[in-house]
């Protein structure tokens, strides 16, 4: 998941990281506020954070609780937890027809229950929201919650009676919470149950401190800058790993090169790739998009990759199938590129942004969500999609788009209205759309 | 827009006449529905000009505000609507029926209008009349508050999917019928019937540009057409407002209301026929059942204020926020399985993005045996046969809107012949696991088992009944979203609504 510890390239980047974790902890000790908020951009140790800040809090005596919003999530910080302490008792809060994955019933220290009452025992006690909400009475004096801004606030209206303080992690440049239900009646108030929970958390208590981590150790030198740029254009971060240290070969070479193969290795040789089919307004689930996604995913493979990393192996490392991934806009379009992938290629996970959230993988392949679009519409622009689907890479990150993008956004400006009382949401999912695709422009790779 | 609407929307062009995208109504229509035509004045926010109101196609009743910068004259006006208003909602609370052990009123009153817009106009003058005093600074007429209270009601009602107390008809219409013009375009109810039912032997095409022309078709409302206001209405308002003595006012208010019926009359006829139109159409199945939750609504409200009950809220505190979009959710869900269950050519739409297949059953094993457990339970496995193009992963529940209590689990999907070309319609095989509706023997019953040659329908929409979400009450408003909110004094708003700002 999360790429490993820091310490290995120049000491700036980690002790700018620990200073922040360091300021964190110090908030955690001595509150001044009911709440602390860390902004977190891709990869930048969230859930380094997580485990420590909960073990510092365990330490003190007193039973913490931690939230976060999936049950993969759960699982991972339980893992996590119990890998850092081995004599630290964990209760894992699941619902009745949970069943424990290997990575979680590994752990001698690890209880499985349903009920908060057999978790006594227990110094942190991890469960999703969704079961959260379920726990009627008890108060405890510290809650963890992750991936905060993934958390709508209506969820955290039925938990938050449940603790005295939190620490809120998450990443702001992800995808916004949704509803599958459109109305605009709750715009503009401060609880409008439709905002994540860390808009409407600070909108209460202004007080409550925000720290940023200042480090992405996922994304590669490559990515880091174009990523911050068009994403958190105020909150900028940078690469753990400098130019060139991270970097991408294959095992064998193309007989001839096919526009596949200049792809491929365009993004080996700079982290990036546009590879742009003919321009063509195309139905959701497009034949040839989705065809040059698997071929691209399978052609990857058979060229033997190898990722070369300061934290791993000097010899380099397989990039296996479960390393890779495809993000997708839309469950059609994935379900259409799974089934388009060959034999060998299965493992590869295949996703949209929203499942894709808070994953990582050292190869990307990427379906642009305006590709072969007649519209833009807020959900095809929305910035927090995009910066998913192109910040999940350790080396590489192919972007499979129709021509025409450029002009389908100069015909789509922003157009949303803006309401009172609603604060202003930055990057603007037209302008990181277009700052993507610029900085995509110099690694266009025309398929032929 | 999804795929099937865009072809639909492509025939309908060629046809030059709208084409159904339903084979089914969706909605309740009700006998005696309230036919509500309201306009605005142009410059101000919600501003009552006019309206037609009634619940007979022949008589309709025409409210005019002869000077609708006038604040009296306004109120005037909204008394009058009151009444109308009122008289209606009263003539539904008179009988009952018992379903379920509980009083339920035996009908409901039902408010169309012509667009969202109207409903918008409706939530606004609902929320400028519902805290008006009948005592203190500015009184009202004593019915104003309460038609405040029925009209939010209708309003919120309105967000909810699946209901239909409130039916604004271009949404309606075009939930039904498409057309060969753009969605905007569609949001003019006379251009939308245009295409739908066009008058003069006109195609679809030509009878929605005459509807563009505001001369001839003036528009839905609640906005007016600005060459009406400038040419007409601004003329006739200024001769009202002028008038020496008060023969010439009745004069001046005579003239208005001939002008303003002329503006509103068009619309008025069309939303009597597209309710006839929609009445011809079959209803689907769950309609009833939706109209029995909207009975009740109703008799729950009715109830609620006869004992006393305050007003709706000006803003919704954080609980009360949380707890209705819950239900909007759970609503928005269920409606839409429901509309694919109810119709083929709903369900076609999920058909078309691998969501669902139909196809013919194959084989059955219907003896099949899961001795994995404590207990051997009967887990037949059939194989359904389908050109559909199957986008569903293995491990997903489905089932079929003829067998609804059966859960499906699907084993396994195959293609029965490669893949030729970009043809996306391959014959595939679905194999499916029945994991439920079987009786409780240790063989299936009789019956409970699809047999070879069946021709069935499968999709992974699936109406989960799950149990009210718990919230905390309005007083423990946890400290994450401003704590409990200030309680609701009434004597003190009302003076503070009574001083609001009258621009």
């Amino acid at each position: 998941m999360t790429g490993g510890g820091p310490g290995w390239t120049g000491d700036t980047a980690s002790a700018a990281a620990e200073r922040v974790i360091a300021a964190v902890l110090a908030d955690l000790r001595a509150p001044s506020a009911r709440g602390v908020v860390v902004d977190s951009p891709p990869g930048a140790g969230k859930s380094t954070l997580v485990v420590r800040a909960a073990r510092e809090l365990a330490a003190g005596g007193t039973q913490v609780m931690i939230v976060a919003q999936t049950n993969e999530q759960v699982d991972d910080l339980v893992h996590r937890l119990a890998d850092a302490d081995p004599s630290l008792p964990i209760g894992r809060l699941s619902a009745a027809d949970y069943q424990p994955t290997p990575r979680v019933a590994q752990h001698a220290n690890v209880t499985v229950d349903t009920a908060v009452s057999h978790l006594r025992g227990s110094a942190i006690i991890v469960g999703t929201a969704a079961k959260w909400t379920h726990v009627a009475d008890g108060v405890w004096p510290w809650a963890i919650v992750d991936e905060a801004y993934q958390m709508r606030s209506d969820l955290l209206l039925r938990i938050a009676n449940r603790f005295e303080r939190a620490l809120f992690v998450g990443d702001p440049g992800q995808l916004d919470p949704f509803s599958t239900v459109e109305t605009t009646r709750w715009l503009g108030l401060t609880w409008d149950p439709m905002q994540s929970a860390v808009a409407v958390l600070l909108r209460h208590n202004p007080d409550i401190p925000v720290h940023r981590l200042p480090v992405s150790w996922r994304l590669p030198a490559s990515a880091a800058e174009p990523v911050s740029k068009a994403f958190y254009p105020f909150a900028p971060f940078e690469s753990g790993t400098a130019e060139g240290e991270r970097r991408l070969t294959f095992q064998t070479a193309a007989i001839g090169a096919s526009a596949v193969d200049r792809a491929i290795e365009t993004a080996a040789e700079t982290g990036w790739t546009l590879y742009e089919l003919p321009p063509r307004h195309t139905l959701r689930t497009d034949a040839e998009a989705v065809a040059a996604c698997a071929a691209l995913a399978e052609r990857l493979l058979q060229r033997g990759p190898l990722a070369f990393s300061p934290d791993r192996l000097p010899s380099g490392e397989q990039v296996t199938p479960d390393r890779i991934a495809i993000g997708t806009a839309h469950r059609d379009q994935a379900a259409a590129i799974r089934q388009a992938l060959g034999a060998t290629a299965q493992q590869i996970t295949v996703d949209t942004a929203n499942r894709l959230q808070g994953r990582e993988y050292d190869v990307t392949i990427v379906l642009h969500p305006l590709s072969g679009r007649r519209d833009a519409t807020a959900f095809h622009l929305e910035s927090g999609r995009l910066c998913v689907l192109t910040s999940r890479h350790r080396h590489a990150c192919i972007v499979v788009a129709r021509a025409g993008i450029q002009e389908l956004l100069d015909a789509h400006p922003s157009t949303e209205p803006v309401h009172l009382n609603v604060p202003v949401k930055f990057p603007d999912g037209w302008e990181a759309n277009q700052a993507i695709l610029t900085h995509l422009t110099p690694y266009k790779v025309r398929a032929s | 827009m999804t795929t099937l609407t865009s072809l639909a929307r492509a025939r309908a062009y060629e046809l030059g006449r709208a084409v159904r995208i339903t084979t089914r109504r969706h909605v309740h229509v009700g006998n005696r529905p309230l036919v509500f035509v309201p306009l605005a004045m142009a410059g101000e926010a919600n501003a009552p000009l006019a309206c037609l109101v009634g619940d007979t196609p022949a008589a309709p009743r025409l409210l005019v505000v002869p000077q609708p910068r006038n604040r009296d004259l306004r109120f005037a006006f909204v008394a009058q609507l009151a009444e109308s208003v009122l008289t209606y909602v009263d003539s539904f609370t008179t009988s009952m029926d018992l379903v379920k052990d509980a009083a339920v009123f035996t009908d409901a009153p039902q408010l169309v209008v012509a667009n969202p817009a109207a409903v918008e106009f409706t939530r606004l003058l609902g929320r400028s009349t519902r805290f008006r005093r009948p005592d203190g600074p500015y009184p009202v007429a004593p019915t104003v508050p309460l038609l405040g209270r029925w009209l939010t009601w209708f309003a919120d009602a309105a967000d909810r999917p699946g209901s239909s107390l409130v039916l604004p008809l271009t949404t309606v219409l075009s939930d039904h019928w498409a057309t060969g013009q753009s969605a905007l375009e569609d949001a003019n109810l006379a251009a939308l019937m245009g295409w739908i039912d066009p008058w003069d032997n006109l195609t679809g095409q030509q009878a929605a540009e005459q509807a563009e022309d505001p001369t001839r078709w003036p528009p839905a409302g609640p906005a007016t057409d600005p060459e009406f206001d400038n040419r007409v209405l601004a003329e006739l308002i200024r001769a009202y407002d002028v008038a020496p003595d008060d023969d010439a006012r009745a004069q001046a208010v005579t003239a208005l209301e001939d002008a303003l019926r002329s503006q509103m009359e068009p619309t008025w006829r069309l939303m009597w026929r597209a309710i006839e139109l929609l009445r011809a159409i079959e209803p689907a199945s769950s309609v009833e059942h939706r109209w029995l939750r909207d009975r009740r609504e109703f008799t729950a409200q009715v109830e609620y204020w006869r004992d006393g009950g305050a007003p709706q809220p000006k803003v919704d505190h954080a609980v009360r926020a949380a707890q209705r979009l819950a239900r909007l959710e759970q609503e928005l869900e269920e409606y839409t399985v429901e509309r694919a269950f109810d119709d083929e050519l709903a369900m076609a739409e999920y058909r078309l993005s691998g969501d669902a297949f139909r196809g013919r059953v194959v084989s059955v094993d219907a003896t099949r045996v899961d001795t994995s457990g404590k207990r051997r339970r009967p887990r037949p496995h059939i194989v359904v046969a389908t050109r559909d193009p199957v986008r569903l992963e293995p491990g997903t529940i489905v089932r079929s809107p003829t067998r609804p209590n059966q859960d499906c689990r699907v084993v396994a999907v195959a293609p029965l012949a490669a893949r030729d070309g970009p043809d996306i319609f391959v014959p595939t095989a679905v194999t499916l696991e029945l994991t439920s509706g079987m009786g409780r023997a240790a063989t299936p019953a009789p019956g409970s088992v699809p047999e070879v040659g069946d021709e069935l329908c499968y999709s992974a929409l699936i109406k989960t009944v799950r149990p009210a979400p718990q919230f905390p009450s309005r007083e423990e408003t946890p400290w994450t979203h401003g704590g409990p909110p200030a309680p609701y004094v009434s004597d003190e708003s009302a003076v503070e609504d009574a001083g609001e700002d009258w621009s």
